[in-house]
């Protein structure tokens, strides 16, 4: 288990070297919420209804911004050959790259949600639900994205070949991310749709690390 | 006791359908060492990384103390220093912070005191804690030799250890490969330049 926390500091300190790609997903993130209501204009209703969903998708897009670059740095440098050679599990290993994936491009997601949530008139609850349902949904990106990534590592233009293969199983999440917070504004309650994410949390958590480490030993071949 | 360590039988690989050497099979025992020859793309990188199973080997076996490898993985693992064309080190981190990260992910515990002697003994002690990317291309290839310095490993497989030396790192690298063989490792390195370890040393040629 260790391991797992070497490999979550490790990155995370490489990430605080290289702020700018980090904060890439963050500032993606910012600047989709905030333009979406000047573009639209001042209707509440409007806003209100739209709001989650365009949360939702800016969640989702800044997420795939740094899927490519997930196992790439450690593929080109040759780090990813000491983790296949290491004695521990690689799948623990991955999955410590995983978290800290999700530290640097979920967590703020999540944190600046509500605060994005404002200038959409959301209510107060609808904004602890958009940030309950990143919570949860943010998790299943990084996991469903690094196995997009695995799988497309070291290929020509694995950018866009991610992108294809993930957007299809990202949807689910966006679709009872985004139904979580208008199902309560609604007032039919969110407990389903809650639910129905962290049904998707679990496989994902146990799943992923195994998917991938299989994916990085064909990329390594 | 049976002291054979490492036994490779009828080894060959294939790249894009074609046989890149002849099946080679040979045995290194404790103080063995043996210098991989051949020529430019004759499949001594491949062979390597087939021993240690980065890429699989397409016919041939490969036994760790008379086991085969895939059986006994986690102790082959343990017991094998594998330093390939890429160094595994990272450029934001500093010298110190990748042997470090290095060992742990190996499974090795290292004190902070030992890896600063490693360091110094690859004359970097003043440069330990600059990050990798304002070091030179040899400088980083020093740091790579502190890794192989601290390693616990029994067999070292070695791809070019050579490369990008000046002659001072280049006779610390020769005594350190003394002294592993002299304390019972085993060395498997590629290398296009004579590399004298020792006695026990044999060849191996890769013929296509």
């Amino acid at each position: 288990m260790n391991i797992y926390f070497t490999v979550v500091q490790r990155d995370l300190r490489l990430a605080m070297r290289r702020k700018a790609e980090v904060l890439n997903s963050v500032f993606f993130f910012v600047v989709v919420a905030t333009l979406f209501p000047l573009a639209i204009g001042p209707e509440p209703a409007m806003l209100r209804q739209i709001g989650p969903g365009v949360l939702w998708v800016g969640a989702l897009l800044a997420t795939m911004l740094g899927l490519s670059r997930m196992f790439e740095g450690d593929f080109r440098d040759g780090s990813l050959e000491n983790m296949l050679l290491s004695p521990h599990s690689l799948g623990l290993m991955v999955f410590g790259k995983i978290t800290a994936h999700w530290v640097l491009c979920g967590v703020p997601l999540v944190i600046l949600a509500p605060v994005l949530g404002l200038q959409f008139d959301l209510s107060e609850e609808a904004l602890w639900m958009l940030s309950l349902s990143l919570l949860l949904g943010t998790p299943v990106l990084s996991c469903v994205g690094a196995i997009g990534a695995a799988l497309t590592l070291g290929v020509r233009g694995g950018g866009i070949l991610i992108s294809l293969l993930v957007l299809p199983l990202y949807v689910p999440v966006l679709v009872f991310g985004a139904g979580a917070v208008q199902a309560l504004e609604s007032g039919v309650g969110a407990q389903a749709h809650v639910s129905i994410l962290l049904a998707m949390l679990l496989p994902a958590l146990f799943f992923s690390p195994w998917a991938c480490s299989a994916g990085l030993r064909i990329a390594l071949e | 006791m049976n002291t054979t360590c490492l036994q490779v039988q009828h080894a060959s690989v294939e790249r894009a359908g074609r046989q890149l050497f002849a099946p080679v099979s040979f045995e290194l025992q404790a103080s063995q060492a043996m210098h991989l020859q051949g020529d430019n793309g004759s499949g001594k990188t491949s062979l390597l990384r087939g021993l240690c199973g980065l890429s699989p080997l397409s016919q041939g076996q490969v036994l760790w103390d008379g086991q085969p490898v895939q059986e006994v993985r986690e102790f082959f693992l343990r017991d094998v220093f594998y330093l390939g064309h890429a160094l595994g080190l990272k450029d934001e981190l500093s010298a110190l912070e990748n042997l470090q990260t290095t060992a742990a992910m190996a499974g090795q515990v290292l004190h902070l005191q030992e890896a600063e002697q490693a360091l110094a003994a690859q004359g970097m002690s003043n440069r330990m804690h600059l990050p990798l990317r304002v070091l030179s291309q040899g400088q980083k290839r020093r740091v790579a030799l502190a890794r192989l310095q601290i390693s616990k490993a029994r067999l070292w497989l070695l791809d070019e250890p050579m490369v990008a030396l000046d002659s001072a790192a280049q006779h610390t690298l020769i005594d350190l490969l003394r002294a592993h063989a002299a304390q019972g490792g085993m060395l498997l390195f590629t290398s296009h330049q004579a590399l004298d370890v020792g006695n026990a040393m044999q060849v191996l040629r890769l013929q296509p």
